[in-house]
Parts: structure tokens; C-alpha cells; sequence
């Protein structure tokens, strides 16, 4: 009889909605960094306590639109306003995939540095501080530049020209994965060497290593499109990144399918806080996605109901 | 290159010094003449190829049918049969057979258990050779269970037992098709050279695109990659059956396909398992790759460990990819080697003393697995780690030994590295043309001359020519330091039995293990850049070259050696007066592996953020445009291809003049 209460336990939760909702699985999708397995794992979780079947796969970050617009795939949990705009928005344009809102984190990407070289240049975190004891960043090869580790040229991100813009005696370097980039920082903080490097929070880097972010101009749409915003009047991208949402997208054909699970994915909300403390718990304390998950659920009940009560 | 002659000698010092004037003085020709097409190839010319298979590709995916059904549903009806038995295999290793759907499903029957996969591996292992093999294979698997890598492992393990038969099978059809019409072979060899050569990123979007997400997709790329080789094994092997075998087959009125299946094939079968020994090895090898598209299983473990900077973690499961391939690879050498048996005699426990214990073993693990769960899955209290003795090392390296490295690292860069990178950035790519045409046609006649020059043009013409040459400079430089260090490797081994155990153990290792686990240390210790590339392409393409060398010198006819003695050679005058001229063939082959090994890093290498044609890819396949992907891809094929042309034509070249051919 477990299935029949389980069916009723489903439909007071969900509503009379259950009722056209198909059995198959929701296919949500998984990359390989902890957060979003966490993220990933928290929604699916909360759509199998609402009454729904749920499968996860193994996609490649841009590369799963291509199976969202055809319905292989039906939702991604974090599509980071800073890395995967452009793919959204030419995915939403054909009109087969739709943005389901934030999951209440908010995307940071900057430059960083670690808390030990505040000693080094005072000043720290403004960026003139940083540019006036660049030469304590060269190395053999960048000589006499400081050394930069951007992210890989895929993440695009417009360093060459933010060091062009703001006259920084950098040269830019990009790694080629985000682990190539975190093994950089590791290995200069076991050394307590110069480092400045493109980092990127939610992540468990910044909980793992003291440090912070550099202080550009503040960012604004004008200073990257109009050369005259900013200390610099003739050239753009004289201010620091853009941060911004990330947000949940899903198939179109979500809605027609299991229209009772698109409110609750809509609902779904998790802080910046709160996710880094999960990050930390997998990724530095080694404990497993699943029970981070669990036990985030069992203190949080109220928070997780009401997504579904919607 | 003194045998080459005086007429020789000048030929290549005079390419040399008129390509060395060119790449040094490019730009200032540039400047002078106001030519700029000198250095960049005019953009209006280039090929719009990357726009045109991507349109391509949409058509396929979007619109293309045959009346009944679309190109589409033909490749998901594929997918789909190739994911029954997967799932079926998966059932049975990993999730238990279940009835229904998520939260309603029920459980009829646990999977496997451990002790039971564990049993059946000794029991193959037995059947194909002897005890020692069985202590071996089941030894392999117990790894796996006491390191805790026993569900992973066993996700790899489904997808390898179903890419090796498709693969194998395949494989085998396409070869006896070749075997049968010469002008499918003519057909088939440019495809296969593709095949081997393209790197997988390259069509990993496509493959998504039309057999969906999932493991369905990367054990279709798994095969793509994996097949060439049983193909290539099979023609050979079938050519390789003596006359007198097929005589007796036609002699007692076999038919064709008869003389084929009763005849041919079962007399080809040793040759044939070096082949399917190959698959294996090469589906091994794309288990990383394979995992991030959906595959799971060990290699994504590796990378989410190494994402996370657990560098212990990515080794063991590194390790566990080696322990595994090294189970896989002697049992189906045994096989390869396994001679016909006399049938045992007695009753069926008897005649099947293992297949019985095999399934006694099942049944009473499933039973006892009910009541006992230790017996149904490994208990995780008793697994072992060695993650953080690992982490620490690698601290104590990088703290202590850093600087000495860097200094090194900095005079190789100042000596070697940007001097290369500069000759062959400045070379125009007008007489990069011509350079690579006049330089096969000289090793190879006018037919290779022309295919060079028509390769290379492809690759200017498509845009790529800056990246190529950081391609060419890349894997030259690393060639040359895997050649260096691996044919004194490779003398070693074969002048000295124990250490060549040694040697060839560790160059097994080096290949199985996926590159990721020492690439992240690689960066710890050398930075982000071209010479952790390089570190990462030696360690990587230096196998080949061992064990060709030591191929070649052990391969020396013992004759030769006998008269070299008589005439009373020293040790050394041996290995440099006999062993070596006469090893050269081997030595070229090796060399012409080093090769292929190296440019098949070159996407790996982009991940630590190189500026070549495998960055292009990697590009291309996170822009999830299928266009540029394959035309990058098709860039680095054609490098391979001439490389592979040029380095064979001297061999053979070798051959003659040692009267080996």
C-alpha cells in the first residue's frame, strides 16, 4: 500500500495539478563542480518529496542546451549570469527553453588575492594599491609585468582590455580549466607567494584560503559600452566584472508535462551563505552531496515545504 | 642524414636556411612590401567550411528523412538499443533490478555482489590461463572494493563490456568487408586515419546532438575512437592466413562465407585478440572524456576530485583505471594466447568445475547478502585511503623544491621553448606550404609531395594557421625530448631484463592512467603555461618510444649478434654498430607513435591553457559549435596525417636499404 499512500501523501502536497502530471522522470542536469551537484541534488530531493520521479545526467555546462531544446534534458539548476548568458539567451530565443527565475545566489567574479599579500602592498584591496606593486606579481616570463591567471578564454570575462583601460602593469595569463587555476592558487598558498588570479565565489576557494577581492570602479552596463564612463575617458571596461544571478532554466515542454513542478522549481531559493557552507562542508570536510543535502533539509523544513505548498 | 648523401645533405640544410631567412625576417617583408597576406592569410579567401558543416549538421539533426523516418530517429532508435543492454548490465553491477519508476519502484533482486564480481573475475582469469592469472585478476578487482572505488569502478566496467564488443564486432565487419573488396579498403583508409586521428572533442556535440544525453552518447564516441584499430588488426590478420589453410578450405568445397567464418576467421583468431586487446585499451583510455558527457563511473570521480584539488582522491581513482586496465589487458592476452584444451571429462561440476562455483558463488552471496549486508556490498568502514599521505607530498615538493624547478623551468623556456615557438610562429604560411610539400616529395615521392602542400593549404585556408604552428612547435619539441629520453629507456630495457620490467611496468602505468591526475600537479609545480604542456605531452607520448626501442633491439636476429661477436665487437660497438641501424625501422615506428600520442594530448594540453588547434576545439566544444570543432579537428588530423606519412615513408625508405623489406 505504500505506493497508494504515497500517491495521496503527493497529491495534498501538490495540488490537483498531479493529476496531469506525467510518471516519467525529470531529467535534471549535473556538471562536475559541488555546487551545483548540491543545488541539483537539493531540487531533486524536494521534487521526490512533492510526488515526482527524478533522474539526473551527466551534461557538459553549454553543451546541454543543445538536449534542453529538444526535451533530452529538462532542467538546469545554475546557469551563471557571468559564464552562461550568451548560450541562455540564444537557447531562449528559439523558444524551447524557458528561464524558470534566480536561485537566489548571486554570481561574484573578480580578481583576488591572498590575504597574505596585504603585507606586500599595502593599500590592498584597491586596484591602484594592487597596480603599484605589480612587479612583486612577475615572474621569469612576464618580467617586468605583474602576472595575472585569468580564467580560461572561454569564460571571457574582457581582462586584456580592463588592464589596457585601466593602465595595470599586468599581463594576463589563462589557464585553461577552473582546476588549472585553483591548483596555481593552492600551490602559491602553500608557498605563501605572490598570486593574483581570477576566482570566483560561490566556490569553496575563498572559504579554504584568507583573501579577498580587488577594488575596481564599481561595474555599470555604461562603462563597458561607453568609452567616456570611467577613470579613463577613451577607452571601455574600465571597471570591475559584473556580477549577477544565477539563474534555473528548463525545457519548454516542462510545463506541458509536469505543470505542478514547474511553481515549485520556480520557488526554489538558497543564499549565497548558505550554499557556501555546503560547498565547504563537500569539498574541504569531505562529506558526501547527499548527506550536505539531508541534513540542509532536516534545518531547513519550513523553507523546502513552502516551495512545494505553493 | 650522412646516408642521405652529399646531394642530400644540401637539399634539407638549404629548406632549412630558406625557411630560417623567411621566419626571421616575415614581418620586416611584411613592412616592406606593404604585403600583409605575407603573414596572415587574407580573411575574405578563407574556407567557409566551419558555418557550412554546422549548417549541415542542423539539416541532419532538424530536417533530414528518408520517407519513413527521420536521420534523427534512426540515430535515437540506435541509442536506444545500445541502452537496453547498458541498462541491463548496469542493473546487474550497480543498481539491482527494479519494477516501476523512482519512489514506486520496487526491488526483485539485488545486483552482484562483490565477492561475487570478484569470484567470476578470478574464474575468467583462470579459464584463460592459469592460477597466477586468477591471483592477478582477482587481486585487480579486491583494489577496487578495498579502496573504495568499487561503484564507479563497476559503472566503467558496464560501458566497457558493452563499447569492447560493439567495438570488437564492428571492427571486425568492417575489416572483413575491406578484406573481401580492395576498393573498400581504398575507401576506408582515409576514414580510419580520421577516426584515430580527429580528437573526440571535436565531434562530441554532434554525437550529443543525435543520440541524446547520457551514456548512450559517450559510449558511441567510446566506439568511434576505439574501433580503428580492430579494423586495421583484422585485414591484416585475415591477409596474414597461410595459403595452404584456405587451399584445404576450397579443397573441401567451402563457400564463401564457410571458407570466411569455418576457415579464415578461426585461424586469424591469436591475431584478431591482439585487436580486441587494443579496443579495450583505447575505451580505457577515453573514460575521462567519455565522463563528461554522461559516462560517470571512475573518470568522472578523477575529475571531480581534481576539481575539488583532492589530489589523492584523483590519484586512486586514477589508479583504479590502471588497476582495471591491467585486469582487462592480461586476461585478453591470455586469451589471445590460449591454445585448444583437451575437453575435461566427468560430470557437469567436473567438466565446469569454475562456471559452478561461479554460480554457487551468486546464489549464496544473494542469499547470505539478505542477512549479511558486509557480504553484498563492501563495508565502507573497511576501506582504505591514501588521499592525504598524497596531499602532503605534493606540499613538501612544492614547498621545498619549487625554486629549483622554476630555475630550470626558466632556462628551458629561455633556450629552448621560445627560441622553437619563435621559428615556427614567423614561418609565412605561403612557404609553409611549399616547405612541407618539397619535404615530402623528397622522402616520398611527388604523390605525398602534393597530398603535404594540399593539407597544409587546407589549414591555412581555414584560418588556422597561427594556432597550427604553435601545434607543430608544441609536439615537435615534445617529440624530440620523448625520443631523447625514451629510446635510452628503451636500450635499457631490452640490455637489461630486470630493469626493463621496471621500465615497461611504469610506461604501462603512464598510459592507462588518465593525463588529468598529473596534470593538476604538473601546474602546482610549473604554472599555468606552455611548459606544463610540455611536461604533461612527454610523460604521456614517452611510452611508445620505450617500447619500440626496446622492440627493436631485442628483435635483433641472434645470427647477426653471433658474427658482430666473432668479429670480436665490444658491447658497445654491438648496440652502435648493429643493434641500433638494424632496430632503426622499429625506432622510426616508435617514433611515429610519439607522434600521434602527442597530438592526441593537444585537447588535454588546452585545459591547461595552451594557444593551439586543441584549444580551438575545446572551444569550439563549450561554444557547442559543431563547425569549428571539426574543421579545428580536421586541422589536427592533417598535422598527424603528414607526420604519419612523412615518418613511414622513411622507414620504409630504411627498410630497403637494410634489405628488410
Amino acid at each position: 500500500m505504500k505506493r497508494l499512500s504515497l500517491a495521496a501523501a503527493a497529491l495534498l502536497t501538490a495540488g490537483p495539478a498531479l493529476a496531469q502530471d506525467s510518471s516519467e522522470p525529470i531529467k535534471l542536469t549535473l556538471h562536475d563542480w559541488s555546487g551545483q551537484l548540491i543545488t541539483t541534488t537539493l531540487m531533486g530531493e524536494v521534487l521526490e518529496e512533492a510526488g515526482y520521479n527524478v533522474e539526473y545526467v551527466q551534461a557538459d555546462y553549454i553543451a546541454q542546451f543543445a538536449g534542453l531544446k529538444t526535451g533530452d534534458l529538462h532542467v538546469a539548476m545554475e546557469i551563471w549570469e557571468t559564464t552562461g548568458r550568451e548560450a541562455m539567451d540564444e537557447a531562449i530565443a528559439t523558444g524551447t527553453v524557458v528561464n524558470l527565475g534566480s536561485t537566489g545566489m548571486n554570481a561574484i567574479e573578480e580578481w583576488w588575492y591572498p590575504a597574505y599579500m596585504k603585507d606586500v602592498c599595502p593599500g590592498l584591496p584597491d586596484w591602484q594599491a594592487l597596480n603599484d606593486c605589480a612587479q612583486e606579481f612577475a615572474t621569469p616570463e612576464t618580467a617586468p609585468l605583474g602576472r595575472y591567471l585569468g580564467g580560461p578564454v572561454t569564460w571571457g570575462g574582457f581582462d586584456e582590455e580592463r588592464v589596457e583601460a585601466l593602465g595595470l602593469d599586468f599581463e594576463v595569463v589563462h589557464a585553461g580549466t577552473d582546476a588549472a587555476l585553483f591548483a596555481e592558487l593552492e600551490s602559491a598558498y602553500q608557498r605563501q607567494a605572490p598570486i593574483v588570479l581570477w576566482v570566483y565565489a560561490p566556490h569553496w576557494a575563498p572559504s579554504k584560503f584568507a583573501g579577498e577581492f580587488v577594488e575596481f570602479p564599481p561595474y555599470s552596463a555604461e562603462c563597458y559600452n561607453d568609452p567616456s564612463v570611467g577613470p579613463n575617458p577613451d577607452l571601455a571596461y574600465d571597471c570591475g566584472k559584473p556580477r549577477g544571478p544565477i539563474w534555473k532554466v528548463a525545457w519548454s515542454g516542462v510545463a506541458e508535462n509536469w505543470p505542478g513542478a514547474v511553481p515549485v522549481i520556480e520557488a526554489f531559493t538558497i543564499s549565497n551563505d548558505d550554499m557556501g557552507a555546503m560547498v565547504a562542508e563537500v569539498d574541504l570536510n569531505g562529506k558526501s552531496v547527499e548527506d550536505t543535502v539531508a541534513a540542509w533539509m532536516e534545518a531547513n523544513k519550513d523553507t523546502w515545504m513552502s516551495w512545494i505548498a505553493r | 642524414m650522412a646516408r642521405f648523401g652529399h646531394r642530400g645533405m644540401l637539399f634539407w640544410t638549404g629548406l632549412f636556411a630558406v625557411t630560417w631567412a623567411l621566419s626571421t625576417w616575415s614581418f620586416q617583408l611584411y613592412k616592406a612590401l606593404d604585403a600583409r597576406w605575407i603573414i596572415r592569410f587574407p580573411a575574405q579567401y578563407e574556407l567557409p567550411l566551419d558555418d557550412r558543416i554546422s549548417d549541415f549538421l542542423d539539416w541532419l539533426v532538424e530536417s533530414a528523412n528518408f520517407y519513413l523516418f527521420t536521420f534523427k530517429d534512426l540515430t535515437r532508435a540506435i541509442a536506444a538499443t545500445i541502452e537496453w543492454p547498458y541498462q541491463v548490465l548496469r542493473d546487474l553491477l550497480i543498481e539491482g533490478f527494479q519494477r516501476g519508476l523512482g519512489d514506486q519502484a520496487v526491488q526483485i533482486a539485488p545486483p552482484l555482489s562483490w565477492i561475487a564480481v570478484i569470484v567470476t573475475a578470478m574464474a575468467i582469469g583462470h579459464y584463460a590461463r592459469d592460477w597466477r592469472l586468477a591471483a592477478l585478476v582477482g587481486a585487480c578487482f579486491a583494489y577496487l572494493a578495498v579502496f573504495g572505488q568499487w561503484q564507479s569502478a563497476m559503472i566503467t566496467l558496464a560501458s566497457v563490456l558493452i563499447a569492447v564488443p560493439i567495438g570488437a564486432a564492428g571492427g571486425l565487419a568492417l575489416g572483413i568487408a575491406a578484406y573481401r573488396a580492395p576498393w573498400f579498403e581504398r575507401l576506408l583508409r582515409p576514414v580510419l586515419d580520421l577516426m584515430q586521428t580527429v580528437p573526440v572533442f571535436a565531434y562530441l556535440v554532434p554525437i550529443l546532438i543525435l543520440f541524446g544525453f547520457g551514456p548512450v552518447a559517450a559510449l558511441v564516441a567510446t566506439v568511434i575512437y576505439a574501433m580503428p584499430p580492430m579494423v586495421r588488426v583484422t585485414t591484416v590478420a585475415l591477409r596474414g592466413v597461410p595459403p595452404e589453410v584456405i587451399e584445404a578450405g576450397r579443397m573441401a568445397g567451402c563457400t564463401r562465407s564457410q571458407m570466411m567464418w569455418k576457415v579464415l576467421v578461426p585461424s586469424a583468431v591469436p591475431t584478431l585478440m591482439v585487436g580486441v586487446n587494443q579496443v579495450i585499451m583505447l575505451t580505457l583510455n577515453m573514460v575521462i572524456i567519455a565522463s563528461m558527457i554522461g559516462a560517470g563511473g571512475l573518470g568522472f570521480d578523477v575529475l571531480a576530485s581534481l576539481r575539488k584539488l583532492d589530489i589523492g582522491g584523483g590519484i586512486e581513482a586514477g589508479l583504479a583505471i590502471v588497476v582495471m586496465a591491467i585486469a582487462l589487458d592480461r586476461a585478453s592476452q591470455a586469451f589471445a594466447r590460449r591454445g585448444v584444451r583437451h575437453p575435461p571429462t566427468g560430470n557437469v561440476l567436473q567438466r565446469h568445475p569454475w562456471a559452478g562455483t561461479v554460480v554457487l558463488v551468486i546464489g549464496g552471496t544473494l542469499i547470505l547478502g539478505r542477512i549479511v549486508p558486509a557480504v553484498q556490498t563492501y563495508p565502507e568502514a573497511l576501506t582504505i585511503t591514501t588521499g592525504p599521505f598524497w596531499s602532503d607530498a605534493m606540499e613538501w615538493i612544492n614547498v621545498n623544491f619549487f625554486d629549483a624547478f622554476e630555475a630550470a623551468k626558466t632556462v628551458v623556456l629561455t633556450w629552448v621553448l621560445l627560441p622553437v615557438k619563435q621559428f615556427f610562429g614567423g614561418i609565412p604560411w605561403g612557404w609553409g606550404i611549399v616547405a612541407t610539400g618539397l619535404m615530402a616529395w623528397r622522402v616520398g615521392g611527388w604523390r605525398l609531395g602534393l597530398l603535404a602542400a594540399l593539407l597544409t593549404a587546407f589549414i591555412a585556408a581555414s584560418g588556422l594557421w597561427a594556432k597550427a604552428m604553435v601545434t607543430v612547435y608544441l609536439c615537435g619539441v615534445s617529440v624530440v625530448i620523448a625520443t631523447l629520453v625514451g629510446i635510452p629507456l628503451g636500450i635499457l630495457a631490452a640490455e637489461r631484463p630486470r630493469a626493463g620490467r621496471v621500465i615497461l611496468g611504469l610506461m604501462d602505468t603512464l598510459q592507462t592512467l588518465p593525463s588529468f591526475v598529473y596534470l593538476i600537479p604538473v601546474v602546482m609545480l610549473f604554472r599555468v603555461g606552455d611548459f606544463s604542456a610540455m611536461i604533461a605531452v612527454i610523460l604521456y607520448a614517452l611510452a611508445p618510444a620505450v617500447r619500440y626501442a626496446a622492440h627493436g633491439i631485442g628483435d635483433v636476429p641472434e645470427p647477426l649478434l653471433e658474427a658482430g661477436r666473432m668479429a670480436g665487437c665490444t658491447r658497445a660497438q654491438l648496440l652502435w654498430r648493429i643493434k641500433l641501424p638494424l632496430a632503426t625501422p622499429q625506432l622510426l615506428l616508435g617514433l611515429n607513435q610519439t607522434i600521434m600520442l602527442a597530438l592526441s594530448m593537444l585537447v588535454i594540453t588546452a585545459l591547461v591553457g595552451t594557444r593551439d588547434l586543441g584549444q580551438e576545439v575545446y572551444i569550439a566544444l563549450t561554444k557547442a559549435n559543431a563547425g569549428q570543432g571539426i574543421v579545428a579537428g580536421l586541422g589536427v588530423a592533417f598535422i598527424a596525417i603528414i607526420a604519419d606519412r612523412i615518418v613511414n615513408a622513411l622507414a620504409e625508405g630504411q627498410r630497403k636499404r637494410l634489405g628488410l623489406a
